[in-house]
């Protein structure tokens, strides 16, 4: 875990006493707790009120595509060595095929936002971690690059950075030696913008296979396409409970 | 006779400790000092966030505290943020183009260099006012 100066120096009485006394103003006023923070707000830390997800429409997915994988990069400034074997990738293209039919589908897949994350049982240090609002992401003033959590991952959504970085945008910033995966484009949503890149991309292309927004927020756009299409989660037999949903596979 | 050259001594051994004294903190405060002078934002600017003094000691506690925050909980207080410490004090060369903060002589380096610790942060973080790191890409 991270270091907290204050609580280790903290001692025993001190912290029972404070303790105490935030539970007594915490338990009483009841409503306040779901009146602390709204989506957005820079000055708040983020709650579970809202649960940041994404629908996937494959059949409006387009054969030969690439403006998510595209509108990703640039977002986050992943550079390509042009070798794809160990390149950063935070989102990627993956055509399948029935055998038995013939039919093709395209999706593209990425970070899955697992309420119950895998990366998040297997890493030793608690850089991995799922934030409040259910974006899964990794510290990396914590990771040491074991990557343990690109093992479990079923979805195979993590890259190991192997390289120097010569571009750190503020935004986004990355370092060799760390392990990272898509993070729905938290600086965007930090600053009230309930859009990712790789979804305003795919809008913007004519396509809009991906829907992102608020699984809780029963009027937000995911969450009437959800209730309108049939959709099922990757290796839902995993019960990870998926903040990703695909429909048309 | 022995007492008073013993004085003398004393006043000359005293004057030049705190002569040499004064030489050192000259020096601690010349790299920064320096970079902050010129084309930073930082130069319009009274104070720091905090008070100068101040910040030269503990600008890291804010730094580190702010990170955890920042990662975990999604607070980005512009204020105290890494970023804001770079776009204010990131010094502009002739051409108008962002010198990196990490370059020698400049704010993070002028003091850093002296002291011969490194800080870890531009391993990751951007050297150059976000303005600017959007337009490289």
């Amino acid at each position: 875990m991270s270091k907290s100066k204050g609580q280790t120096d903290m001692d025993r009485r001190t912290f029972m006493g404070l303790t105490v006394g935030a539970a007594a103003t915490l338990v009483a006023p009841g409503v306040f707790l779901h009146s602390i923070a709204q989506a957005g707000d820079r000055e708040q830390p983020v709650t579970d009120k809202v649960r940041w997800g994404m629908l996937v429409d494959t059949s409006k997915c387009a054969n030969g595509c690439s403006a998510c994988v595209d509108a990703c990069k640039t977002e986050n400034g992943l550079s390509n060595h042009g070798r794809p074997a160990t390149d950063p990738t935070w989102i990627r293209k993956v055509k399948v095929r029935d055998n038995f039919t013939g039919r093709e589908t395209n999706l593209p897949l990425m970070c899955q936002h697992c309420e119950f994350p895998p990366c998040v049982d297997v890493c030793p240090t608690g850089a991995s971690f799922k934030r409040a609002d259910g974006i899964v992401m990794v510290d990396r003033h914590v990771c040491i690059g074991c990557r343990y959590c690109m093992m479990a991952c079923p979805y195979k959504a993590r890259s190991f950075i192997h390289e120097d970085i010569e571009i750190k945008p503020t935004n986004a910033p990355r370092g060799k030696g760390c392990v990272e995966s898509c993070n729905l484009c938290v600086h965007r949503l930090d600053n009230g913008q309930a859009m990712t890149a790789c979804a305003e991309a795919c809008a913007k292309a004519g396509h809009n296979a991906l829907v992102f927004g608020d699984l809780k927020d029963p009027n937000s756009p995911v969450s009437q396409a959800l209730k309108q299409l049939p959709s099922r989660q990757i290796r839902a037999d995993l019960q990870l409970s998926t903040g990703v949903r695909y429909s048309g596979i | 006779m022995t007492s008073t050259l013993h004085r003398l001594v004393k006043v000359v051994s005293l004057a030049l400790l705190v002569g040499l004294g004064a030489t050192a903190i000259a020096e601690t405060d010349a790299p920064a000092g320096k970079a902050v002078e010129g084309s930073a934002k930082a130069n319009a600017l009274k104070s720091c966030v905090r008070p100068t003094d101040w910040m030269r000691r503990n600008h890291m506690e804010l730094i580190e505290h702010q990170r955890d925050l920042t990662v975990r909980q999604g607070v980005r207080v512009q204020k105290d943020s890494l970023a804001n410490c770079i776009d204010c004090h990131a010094r502009h060369d002739d051409k108008g183009q962002p010198v990196p903060v990490t370059a020698k002589g400049e704010f993070c380096q002028g003091c850093h260099g002296f002291v011969a610790a490194k800080p870890s942060c531009f391993q990751c973080h951007s050297t150059v006012p976000s303005s600017a790191d959007t337009a490289q890409r």
